[in-house]
């Protein structure tokens, strides 16, 4: 078989070739080893141990990221959105190891309203882990500033459903960057001093990963894939060694470093939408019959404490 | 502090306030029901027409405002982006696209709920002035109504 072929092969079953991943790579200077084996794309921080290490390792951090399920979308881009979440949530729960935790990182509904609020957070209830997360997305803040959502999923949350826990050695925040009515993602003061006294007494050498749903780089601001505030966020963070932001909202998979920071943001259960600038705007993208599950997916991300290696992260498309 | 800023506050301060007035009443959204009649469309404008240019951003302050009563969501862009009306004149807008957007004044003077494929959201205006909005799922899609005595 050709490389060609091969990639062609690949993209079939992940949606972007090989090829492309790189490409995408050499456009933002990233230095992610990317490694796609089996059905799986898999990102490491460059040197280490092999970016399967940790996911095999059975005391690692393992868990899982889902986003952008648009619970109530009926849009020929994908009729049955409940279904193809349904499926992912089966898919983590076939995984051979229980997640530790599993974050949605936002646009878990459409339209806000209460009765998909419930559907998704009965739907989160059925998946085999310890802890279900949630950040909003611009889709479940419509009308109110998010005011449905926190009723939902906002308990223990501060602010407008902000957060931060510690888990295997590594400490997560879970930021809000969906209502600020901004032309993009918008953090706002408040929000931006909790990140600065959230992290002032941790040790430089703990793995941070933060949680958003716009993604906390310049992705593509014309779309507002973007976060007008985000670098004064990240430099509170600029003195640890290892920066993770995992983000949603493109319905991709995107992969940037910056510095100490590596960015990755996440495909959906629900629809693509379109590269960054192809085409006028971000609107839902249908594509050929039997092609949608492979642009859908779940992430698995695996922490060793104490390890070489930073985050393995591993994008598998739906099945 | 962008414009947007200033503006989402004076947004969320006001959101309760326009709730409690009754505005919320002047505006429906409707997602089965065809759009209500035209009221009275605007077909000319008067020369002298106050015709001060909203203050939104320049892709829309660019183009000359249009005189309609109807506002077509598509492309995640409005379209007439900038019209007039007068006042008392019953906007309606409708969601030709696939994802849903709102129709949300940034100064809280009227707010659609999501609108689905299909739905429209009408609202009358009873009192002149430039109404900037916006959709808040993709708020850089933007656009002004002015409405004249």
């Amino acid at each position: 078989m050709t490389e060609q072929q091969q990639e062609h092969g690949k993209q079939q079953e992940h949606g972007m070739t090989r090829r492309q991943l790189l490409r995408h790579t050499a456009w933002f200077g990233s230095a992610v080893v990317l490694t796609i084996a089996g059905g799986e794309v898999i990102s490491q921080l460059g040197g280490g141990d092999p970016p399967s290490a940790a996911a095999d390792d059975a005391n690692a951090l393992r868990f899982v990221q889902i986003s952008d399920s648009h619970i109530g979308f009926t849009g020929p881009a994908n009729t049955m959105v409940e279904q193809s979440f349904s499926e992912a949530i089966g898919q983590i729960n076939a995984l051979p190891y229980r997640p530790s935790f599993v974050m949605h990182t936002g646009d878990l509904t459409h339209l806000s309203t209460p009765d998909q609020f419930d559907q998704v957070r009965q739907m989160l209830g059925t998946i085999r882990t310890d802890q279900t997360y949630t950040v909003p997305g611009e889709h479940d803040g419509v009308d109110d500033h998010g005011a449905k959502y926190r009723q939902f999923f906002g308990k223990g949350t501060k602010g407008d459903g902000w957060y931060s826990f510690d888990l295997g050695g590594a400490h997560f925040i879970s930021l809000v960057n969906t209502l600020g009515l901004e032309t993009m993602g918008h953090l706002g003061a408040d929000q931006l001093e909790f990140v600065r006294k959230d992290v002032a007494h941790l040790s430089s050498d703990t793995p941070i990963v933060v949680f958003s749903h716009i993604p906390l780089f310049a992705m593509y601001p014309k779309w507002g894939w973007s976060t007008d505030d985000s670098v004064q966020a990240l430099s509170y963070l600029k003195r640890f060694a290892s920066v993770t932001c995992l983000n949603g909202h493109v319905h991709q998979l995107f992969t940037k470093t910056e510095g100490n920071v590596t960015f990755f943001s996440a495909t959906t259960t629900a629809y693509p939408l379109p590269k960054p600038g192809e085409g006028p705007a971000p609107t839902p993208v249908t594509l050929p019959a039997g092609q949608l599950h492979a642009a859908l997916g779940i992430r698995e991300v695996s922490y060793v404490r104490g390890g070489q290696q930073g985050l393995a992260i591993k994008d598998r498309r739906l099945v | 502090m962008g414009l947007n800023t200033r503006l989402a506050r004076a947004l969320l301060a006001t959101m309760a306030a326009a709730s409690m007035a009754g505005l919320a009443a002047c505006g429906t959204t409707t997602s089965s029901a065809p759009p209500p009649a035209a009221a009275s469309p605007s077909t000319s404008m008067s020369p002298s027409m106050s015709m001060s240019m909203p203050d939104s951003p320049s892709s829309t302050a660019a183009s000359a405002p249009v005189a309609s009563n109807s506002v077509t969501i598509k492309g995640f862009a409005f379209s007439p982006a900038n019209i007039t009306v007068k006042v008392g004149t019953t906007v309606t807008w409708t969601n030709q696209d696939q994802d849903a957007h709102t129709v949300t004044a940034t100064g809280g003077a009227f707010g659609s709920q999501a609108l689905d494929t299909g739905s429209h959201y009408t609202f009358t205006f009873t009192k002149p002035g430039t109404y900037n909005y916006l959709c808040t799922i993709h708020p850089f899609m933007t656009a002004t109504v002015v409405v004249t005595p």
